[in-house]
């Protein structure tokens, strides 16, 4: 039973990151119908600036992840612009591959600059990493504010887009991008708009993971990235609100079947992808997308 | 206009003449540069260049070493060994070291018939049947016992959790001789699995955790040791960890931080008790250059490239096939990790050290020998 809520609260720390990571995917491929594949490299290079913000530009610990977050965002702007723009009335799978590239990209670019030996993360306050005891349940700090995190960037998100005319625009780009355009509304500054929240999420995400799991190389975002993009297929991609359940879900899934079957742990990753597969055959649009129009 | 090109003939012939005179023995060495494993490969690169700083010429050439980066991946270990063999036309091959990679690599220069070096796998399979393929360090049956009864004898350990990564031949091999020999000697153990690149044990670690076990024994490798330890220590876990040559590695400290302290592992060098003077020499050398001690892997990748001059010193010539048979009659070699003595079947016997972190240090607990 202890085993059991500690798991509880084991899977609720992984799904709150899957699921800011797979708010970013789904947001792009609602507006674009792009699946943004270098995600989890932005992911990765988020938490790099973090630790270079801190480390080497010597800010304090807050200033230096406030600082991370506004950086990823400008590079998600930055990549939307020289990658994805030009390409944006291509054929999709023009755009597809050039998201592959740019995440082959940014991969090698990191372990040109930043090198390919991990760095340890250990570069915010030690309250983070206290533990708080309830019973003879274990958790830490951490797992509180990812969810909290979480639940407060969804709300700004919930905010963003049916409280503002950004967001409005939003949500009509991803009906129909000539005709939002012919309405007045700015579509490149909107797009430009959804990369740079999608990318800082992803920031946010990727300093949380840091700091749960201490260390940060080149090749950290591949499979948190791909975990998140079946988070949110799982979800129904392009709704935030599935991105959000479907993160839970895939965290939930995968520490129970380790919890349960401690035996299949060495293969949890298999099980994410039949999840993905199994859901995709009976249900391939999601869990959500059936019941709202409100895709991002 | 004749005179000049007389004259850039004969210089031309002339040039060629002491190019080839003053040739290159090519030696490739495929490593993991970058990556999930990447210190492993900076560290036994470090060591080869030592030794290569130290003697630079072979049977009165200079030797050249070709660095490939397998970015710790398995395929991409059989790419660089058939580059370097192919492209690079190499003569022997220093690397590989987990032991899935030097699979992957060995069976490569198996089929091209060129000796390959490995520094540091262990598992048994990877000189299993294969003539090319040979290393300088023990093997895993022997490194298992050895967890085994240092667990059982030292630690006073009945029961054991102990993760195995499956994606990783060393780590299965080597959980299965522990197992073995752990058993045999009256302990229980509670066996659970990972993958290298998982970053979250909580799970298997609460699964672990609810049987009280005395030691966790952790067969893979230090990404995922360090994550792991500091998730148990998270989760309430004080006792002590044990695990093989794959912890030893700076990451383990920094990433692990005080999480680690009071992890054993099994080991092929300390450099506070260098076995042979060659191994003083080394731990000179290393220090007055990197300003920090010597891991085994440096040591091991230093004995690497020793063992392969010496076999073309005694083969008297370049040909890869008696390359090959001067390595696997190597007898006695005083290497920077021991006595070094290579068997038919590619595998060296020597002793293993064990080591402990404590405060964030890596030190010198004792020798257990074959």
């Amino acid at each position: 039973m202890n085993a059991l809520i500690q798991n509880f609260f084991n899977s609720l720390a992984l799904g709150g990151l899957y699921a800011l990571i797979a708010v970013g995917y789904t947001m792009v491929y609602g507006i674009l119908r792009l699946i943004n594949f270098a995600h989890g490299d932005i992911f990765m290079m988020g938490t790099y600036f973090a630790f270079y913000a801190i480390t080497l530009l010597l800010l304090p610990w807050w200033l230096g992840f406030l600082f991370a977050i506004f950086i990823t965002g400008l590079l998600g702007y930055s990549i939307e612009k020289i990658a994805y723009r030009p390409l944006r009335n291509a054929p999709r799978i023009s755009s597809l591959i050039t998201a592959i590239g740019m995440s082959f990209f940014l991969e090698s670019f990191a372990v040109v600059v930043f090198g390919g030996i991990p760095k340890s993360f250990n570069v915010y306050p030690k309250m983070f990493s206290d533990v708080i005891i309830i019973g003879k349940t274990r958790i830490p700090v951490l797992t509180f504010i990812t969810i909290i995190v979480t639940v407060l960037l969804f709300l700004f998100l919930w905010w963003l887009l049916y409280k503002t005319k950004t967001g409005l625009a939003m949500r009509a780009i991803s009906v129909d991008i000539p005709t939002t355009s012919l309405m007045g509304a700015n579509v490149n500054n909107v797009i430009s708009i959804t990369f740079i929240v999608g990318s800082s999420f992803a920031a946010v995400a990727g300093i949380l993971w840091a700091m749960k799991y201490p260390q940060v190389q080149p090749y950290m975002g591949f499979t948190p990235g791909l975990k998140a993009f079946v988070a949110a297929v799982i979800g129904g991609i392009g709704s935030i609100q599935g991105a959000i359940v479907g993160g839970f879900l895939l965290g939930f899934l995968e520490i129970m079947l380790v919890g349960f079957f401690p035996n299949l742990a060495g293969y949890r990753d298999v099980f994410a992808y039949v999840t993905l597969v199994i859901i995709l055959m009976f249900r391939p649009t999601g869990i959500f997308k059936i019941y709202s129009e409100q895709k991002v | 206009m004749k005179k000049i090109c007389f004259v850039l003939l004969v210089g031309l012939i002339f040039f060629s003449v002491l190019s080839f005179s003053e040739g290159t023995v090519k030696i490739g060495v495929a490593l993991p540069m970058t990556g999930g494993i990447a210190s492993f490969g900076q560290m036994v690169y470090q060591g080869i260049e030592i030794a290569n700083q130290m003697f630079p010429t072979v049977l009165g050439m200079k030797v050249e070493l070709i660095l490939a980066d397998n970015r710790s991946d398995k395929t991409e270990a059989a790419n660089v060994v058939s580059r370097l063999i192919n492209l690079n036309g190499v003569v022997g091959i220093l690397g590989e070291v987990a032991s899935s990679n030097t699979l992957a690599g060995g069976a490569v220069a198996e089929k091209a018939g060129i000796p390959l070096l490995s520094p540091a796998s262990t598992n048994p399979l990877v000189t299993q049947g294969k003539k090319f393929v040979s290393r300088v360090c023990f093997i895993d049956p022997f490194q298992g016992h050895v967890a085994a009864i240092f667990a059982l004898n030292n630690l006073k350990a009945k029961t054991a959790a102990v993760f195995t990564d499956v994606a990783q031949d060393y780590s299965v091999g080597l959980s299965n001789f522990f197992v073995k020999d752990f058993t045999a000697g009256g302990g229980t153990v509670y066996k659970e699995y990972y993958q290298s690149g998982d970053q979250d044990f909580s799970a298997q670690l609460t699964d672990a955790l609810s049987h009280n076990p005395d030691v966790i024994y952790i067969s893979g490798y230090y990404p995922e040791i360090a994550l792991m330890a500091k998730q148990a220590r998270q989760l309430g876990y004080t006792g002590p960890f044990l695990a093989g040559d794959g912890a030893e590695a700076p990451e383990l400290i920094k990433i692990g931080g005080s999480a680690v302290n009071g992890l054993y592992y099994t080991s092929h060098f300390n450099a506070d008790h260098p076995a042979t003077k060659m191994g003083q020499e080394f731990v000179a050398k290393y220090e007055a250059l990197y300003h920090t001690s010597p891991s085994a892997l440096a040591a091991l990748g230093f004995d690497t490239y020793l063992v392969m001059l010496n076999a073309i010193e005694r083969a008297g010539s370049t040909d890869p096939a008696k390359i090959n048979a001067a390595i696997r009659s190597t007898k006695n070699f005083e290497g920077a990790t021991g006595y070094i003595t290579i068997g038919d079947d590619g595998n060296a016997v020597k002793s293993a050290v064990i080591n402990e972190v404590v405060n964030s240090q890596f030190t010198y607990v004792t020798t257990i020998n074959p």
